[in-house]
């Protein structure tokens, strides 16, 4: 569009490069794929048709909610409802969703080939799919979890809950913890080795940084869910005490465990996103990020805090005074790095020169909600205040504030900006302003009063509630916003499915855009970049005319390395190049892989230890033949240049 | 205080009061931070829209402002704000952890899945008696409430006088509450309990301290003084000790089973099935004939009577004053 | 600028040890299966806290078989440690030696701790403390289990001639894994049967 042919270019050796990275055909090659776009869509796809799940069964609790004493819905029902819709949400759309942008961009920002392993790509989402599949196993049986997403014990303990129901809850989210560790370990090592040379660390768009904390803390948090999960199960398999008072254990712990992981996974729900909305919105405000390591560091600075504040759901379980003041003053704390990243957002905007496409509408209308959601948290960080509104309906409407004004805005606001990277067509303008303003409306129609509801004293997690409380207004009011809100997601379904096929075609840079995602074809070749990029500033499209940036990033490198799938590895720091990693192709043995431990988990979950055994066994065999070593490379060194 | 019962934005005594000026304090601070980046969003996007024709063509970086002191700006504003609400709030959690005075009265409360078993010692430590779902208190006092379970998590929360605190399994937690007037008060198990988590209420009933006295001095008179032994309400007694007497105490007669609450002086109580609905003669003969219908999963189960049988059960019940 | 960043020099193809990915992937998975110890360690301490009566409820354990097992253990990280020098000497008889000895004696760590399981008067389901004891001990064998396989494998792989002095980071990235859990053994033994006899 604008002028940017010298920084976008046809590649020179094209088709050998695409002989050797592309996936092959037919049904083998769609189990067998590891390129790091086609996992990324796949991530992308599911995790939407969770949201949709998700959402209908909202939708259908709204609709018992809308006025008082309604029985469309039996108690057994909507506490499942009310159960599934969180667990889906949370573990099931939220991350996987960000893991679907990270792991199609992360490579096509860090200008490599690749993520540095790529089986284990295919791996983490084929184990996503699975566990996603497991967790509903049970749904249509009757037998889905029921005693919500943080799944109190003793509530959850054989005795008040003898189902299958929370056993698929306990398996299916230590098998989902599988691909959540393996996917943060996959991004931990991408950046610290799949870089391009001059991509140093200051240099790396915000998504990147909000990824990359995640993920560290992924490491650390799901281990404690996971831990949680199996000590649970042991419980009521086996009848265990961790959890039972009668037996020397604690129902607490359980809360312990469960918060250690809960929140930081919370952060790593919202961090990302606030990256995507970090990197698109400089493009639509024609100016580079205000205060872009500020922002940077605030991230980092926030999971850090992040990780001492997990007592605070848990400040009415009779805790001592002192320590609900060192961890409500903690929790406070954390408004000063999100306060960073408003400002520099605002700031962006204000020394910039806004423009109104589809993408910026949401990036700016997430804004809004960030510091409402905000807020709202500040208000329940305070103790004695928060001894008010835990478990009412305000912290309904604070965490979905959260996660849809902190998650799905920016993730919808992202799809329309990728959109035409991805699929290499323009999103309908038109349609997507709609779906804005309506989602926007929808949204805060359905949110805002729900506070209302909470100061009001309405308790979250009841199935239907008496008149006379005050509550009748707001709920409906929250249930009509919600409906409105599902036309406007499902208008932006609707964009995106026609305009994949009958948008105008986009280009390589059609938003004249800063980063190297954008400086290769649309949709990208198999290989990413004919010729690895060396990176110079933070805006290798942008530098030529900004005027703040003296060096020249060289897009049109001597570094092709068109002999076998490789890419350059680069040091940790400052993306100095020191190897040439050579990169695995097609593979079936993750799909496979995961098939086996599918077995593994649905034999635990029906008592079929045979099942589990032979499965076990399988899976230690699959995992050798994956794992074998291969034959050394031809050659022992390349040099990168001439 | 009519309107919104469960609300906590009035409050109703001393450890709910510093609370509510803190969410109204804090709600405002708030509001006026969402009105002001409101108005600086808005202000941001209108002040320098493009006229370009293709806006997407403006020369990146046209404007060389860093903007960097928006951030300094924002922080050197909004964090002493948060220090003073936070010195605030740390202020308000000193004055409602314990009350100023040591409590006189000290309840027992034990949750169950889904009502609240009250139990008063008295000055006499052997006169106790038992209650549920309606907790009396004698108003200007503080009261400490011990909390156990008798199954899974609960929480104990009657907004207008105090905030929550939970109820655990192999815990003893400990709160107070204070009612400054007379008054009646609604209480509501906060944390979920499973199928009936919705209607696990109860009331707070908060007396002169003469009015209150008298109120203990009824509770302990066995048996309740009220029961004439009209011809129905004997009868009414015979099938209760028959068919009902497994599960419910009745203080004072040989009635003695524990799994539900103790219907000592039940005509006394307003409401029925934790605060359900009302406690009247038709609304009970609703409850005895099908509990799953007016609370589906509750553990009473529908214990088959003939319709003279359930009328003298009802007659019995509501002669116990 | 550019000369910094790409050294005019050849760099390695598929680079060996600390520039390869999988040695940057075991470390952090490492990091994520130590923290799910420190979790359950972390109940126990919760649990111990807790504790209304004496604790551990039957008794302090004696430390001393297990202290030999602890070890037996630690030597065999010795012997892996021996047996990956061999193959950064170029002999692969060495390398498969020394897996073979580490694997005998991750056997014989494992059968002592059946033995002391055998010998114990508590079950899983006896109180939270047998649970505690038996799940922690239990998923360390688990781990030790998981170390022996990938032993076995790199045994095989070497007797077959699979290694060289110059490539051999399968046998650099699980001999790390061994080295795991060998570590986080010292810390489950001292959790254990140590820090009992502090109180």
């Amino acid at each position: 569009m604008a002028d940017t042919t010298t920084e976008t270019r046809v590649p020179p050796s094209g088709p050998d490069l695409a002989a050797i990275w592309e996936t092959g055909p037919g049904l083998k090659g769609w189990f067998s794929t590891v390129d790091h776009k086609e996992i990324g869509k796949r991530y992308l796809v599911t995790a939407l048709v969770f949201l949709f799940i998700g959402g209908i069964e909202a939708l259908v609790m709204r609709a018992q909610l809308a006025q008082p004493n309604q029985t469309l819905l039996s108690p057994a029902e909507y506490n499942q409802l009310f159960t599934m819709h969180g667990v889906t949400m949370i573990f099931l759309y939220a991350l996987p969703m960000l893991s679907g942008f990270s792991n199609y961009l992360w490579p096509l920002l860090l200008g490599s080939r690749d993520m540095a392993f790529p089986r284990l790509n295919a791996f983490s989402y084929w184990v996503y799919l699975a566990s996603g599949i497991f967790i509903y196993s049970t749904f249509l049986i009757g037998q889905a979890p029921n005693v919500g997403w943080f799944n109190y014990v003793p509530l959850a303990g054989k005795e008040y809950d003898p189902g299958v129901n929370i056993d698929v809850y306990a398996l299916g989210l230590i098998f989902l913890g599988i691909s959540t560790t393996v996917g943060a370990i996959n991004f931990i090592v991408s950046l610290m080795r799949t870089r391009a040379p001059g991509m140093s660390i200051n240099r790396m768009p915000i998504l990147v940084w909000g990824t990359l904390t995640a993920s560290v803390a992924n490491l650390f948090a799901v281990p404690a869910l996971s831990a949680a999960c199996l000590l649970l199960w042991l419980d009521r398999q086996f009848g265990m005490h961790f959890f039972d008072p009668l037996g020397g254990g604690q129902p607490l712990l359980w809360q312990h465990l469960f918060w250690i992981f809960g929140h930081p996974w919370v952060y790593a729900l919202v961090l990302p996103a606030m990256g995507i909305v970090s990197d698109g919105l400089p493009t639509f405000c024609r100016r580079p990020l205000v205060g872009y390591t500020a922002v940077a560091l605030a991230t980092v600075a926030t999971m850090v805090v992040g990780f001492g504040v997990w007592v605070h759901h848990m400040f009415a379980t009779g805790m001592p005074g002192l320590a609900l003041s060192f961890f409500g003053a903690a929790s406070m704390i954390i408004a000063i790095p999100s306060a960073v990243s408003v400002f520099a957002w605002l700031g962006t905007i204000w020394t910039g020169r806004p423009v109104f496409k589809t993408p910026f509408l949401y990036f700016s209308g997430f804004i809004l909600l960030f510091v409402i959601g905000g807020v709202s948290g500040f208000m329940t960080a305070a103790v004695p205040l928060d001894w008010q509104l835990t478990d009412t309906y305000f912290v309904v409407a604070h965490l979905h504030y959260v996660l849809l004004g902190i998650n799905v805005f920016p993730v919808i606001g992202g799809l329309y900006y990728w959109f035409p990277k991805i699929t290499g067509r323009m999103a309908n303008e038109r349609l997507g302003a709609w779906s804005f303003w309506i989602s926007f409306i929808g949204f805060n129609v359905a949110f805002m009063p729900m506070h209302l509801s909470g100061l009001r004293g309405m308790p979250r997690r009841i199935y239907t509630y008496p008149d006379h409380m005050g509550w009748d207004v707001s709920n409906l009011l929250t249930s009509l916003g919600s409906a409105i809100l599902a036309i406007g997601l499902l208008l932006t379904l609707y964009n995106f499915w026609i305009s994949r096929r009958r948008g105008g075609l986009a280009g390589p840079n059609p938003w004249d855009a800063a980063t190297l995602e954008w400086s290769v074809p649309s949709p990208p070749p198999a290989y990413n970049f004919a010729r690895i990029p060396i990176v110079a500033s933070r805006h290798p499209l942008w530098e030529v005319r900004l005027k703040s940036v003296k060096s020249q990033s060289n897009l049109n490198s001597e570094i092709v390395l068109d002999d076998g799938r490789e890419t350059p590895a680069t040091s940790t720091l400052d993306a100095e190049a020191d190897a040439v990693l050579r990169m695995p192709g097609d593979s079936l043995w993750p799909a496979l892989l995961t098939a086996a431990l599918a077995g593994i988990f649905f034999g635990l979950l029906f008592h079929l230890w045979w099942l589990s055994g032979v499965a076990a066994i399988f899976s230690i065999g699959f995992l050798a033949a994956w794992l074998a070593p291969v034959a050394p490379p031809d050659r022992a060194e390349e040099p990168l240049v001439g | 205080m009519t309107g919104w019962p469960l609300s906590y934005l009035q409050s109703a005594g001393p450890a709910a009061s510093p609370v509510a000026r803190l969410a109204w304090g804090l709600g405002s601070v708030s509001v006026a931070v969402v009105l002001i980046v409101g108005v600086g969003l808005i202000a941001a996007i209108w002040r320098r829209r493009p006229s370009a024709d293709d806006p997407m063509s403006l020369v990146p970086g046209a404007s060389s402002a860093s903007g960097i002191g928006w951030i300094y700006v924002g922080l050197a504003i909004s964090v002493p704000v948060l220090a003073i609400c936070t010195i605030w709030t740390l202020a308000v959690l000193g004055k409602v952890m314990h009350p100023a005075s040591a409590p006189h009265l000290r309840l027992q409360v034990t949750a169950h899945q889904w009502w609240w078993e009250v139990r008063y010692p008295t000055s006499n430590s052997q006169q106790t008696f038992t209650t549920a779902n309606e907790i009396h208190i004698p108003a200007g006092e503080p009261v400490e409430i011990v909390l156990n379970s008798a199954d899974v998590i609960h929480s104990f929360w009657v907004p207008k006088l105090g905030g929550k605190m939970d109820v655990i399994p192999g815990i003893t937690n400990r709160t107070w509450i204070e009612a400054s007037d007379p008054g009646r008060f609604r209480g509501q198990c906060a944390e979920f309990c499973g199928a009936q988590h919705a209607h696990m209420a109860f009331y707070v009933v908060a007396q002169p301290r003469a009015e209150f006295d008298a109120w203990v001095a009824d509770q302990l008179a066995f048996p309740a003084k009220g029961a004439s032994p009209s011809q129905v309400v004997a009868s009414g007694e015979r099938v209760f000790s028959a068919r009902c007497a497994a599960c419910h105490t009745v203080s004072g007669t040989p009635a003695g089973g524990i799994v539900g609450p103790n219907l000592g002086h039940f005509a006394s109580r307003s409401t029925l099935a934790a605060g359900s609905i009302p406690n009247d003669a038709d609304h009970l003969r609703k409850w005895i004939a099908d509990p799953q219908a007016i609370k589906p999963g509750v553990r009473m189960p529908a214990v088959p009577l003939t319709t003279a049988d359930r009328d003298a059960v009802v007659a019995y019940l509501e002669s116990l004053t | 600028m550019a000369d910094v960043l790409v050294p005019r020099e050849p760099v390695p193809v598929a680079p060996q040890g600390r520039r390869a990915s999988a040695w940057y992937g075991m470390i952090f998975l490492v990091a994520t299966e130590a923290a799910l110890f420190i979790y359950l360690l972390f109940s126990y301490f919760f649990l111990a806290s807790q504790a209304p009566n004496h604790w551990p409820p039957s008794g302090v354990p004696d430390p001393l078989v297990a202290g030999i097992d602890t070890l037996i253990l630690l030597a065999s990280s010795g012997t892996a440690w021996w047996a990956q020098r061999g193959i950064q000497l170029g002999s692969s008889i060495r390398l498969a030696a020394g897996l073979c000895v580490t694997i005998l004696l991750g056997l014989v760590f494992a059968g002592v701790q059946g033995w002391e399981w055998a010998h114990k008067t508590f079950t899983p389901a006896t109180n939270a403390y047998g649970s505690l004891y038996f799940t922690t001990t239990g998923l360390h064998i688990a781990h030790v289990a998981i170390g022996l396989i990938i032993l076995a494998f790199l045994a095989v792989w070497a007797a077959m001639g699979r290694f060289t002095a110059r490539r051999h980071l399968h046998v650099v990235v699980g001999v790390l894994y061994w080295h795991f859990v060998d570590v986080v053994w010292i810390f489950v033994f001292s959790t254990f049967y140590l820090s009992p006899r502090l109180g």
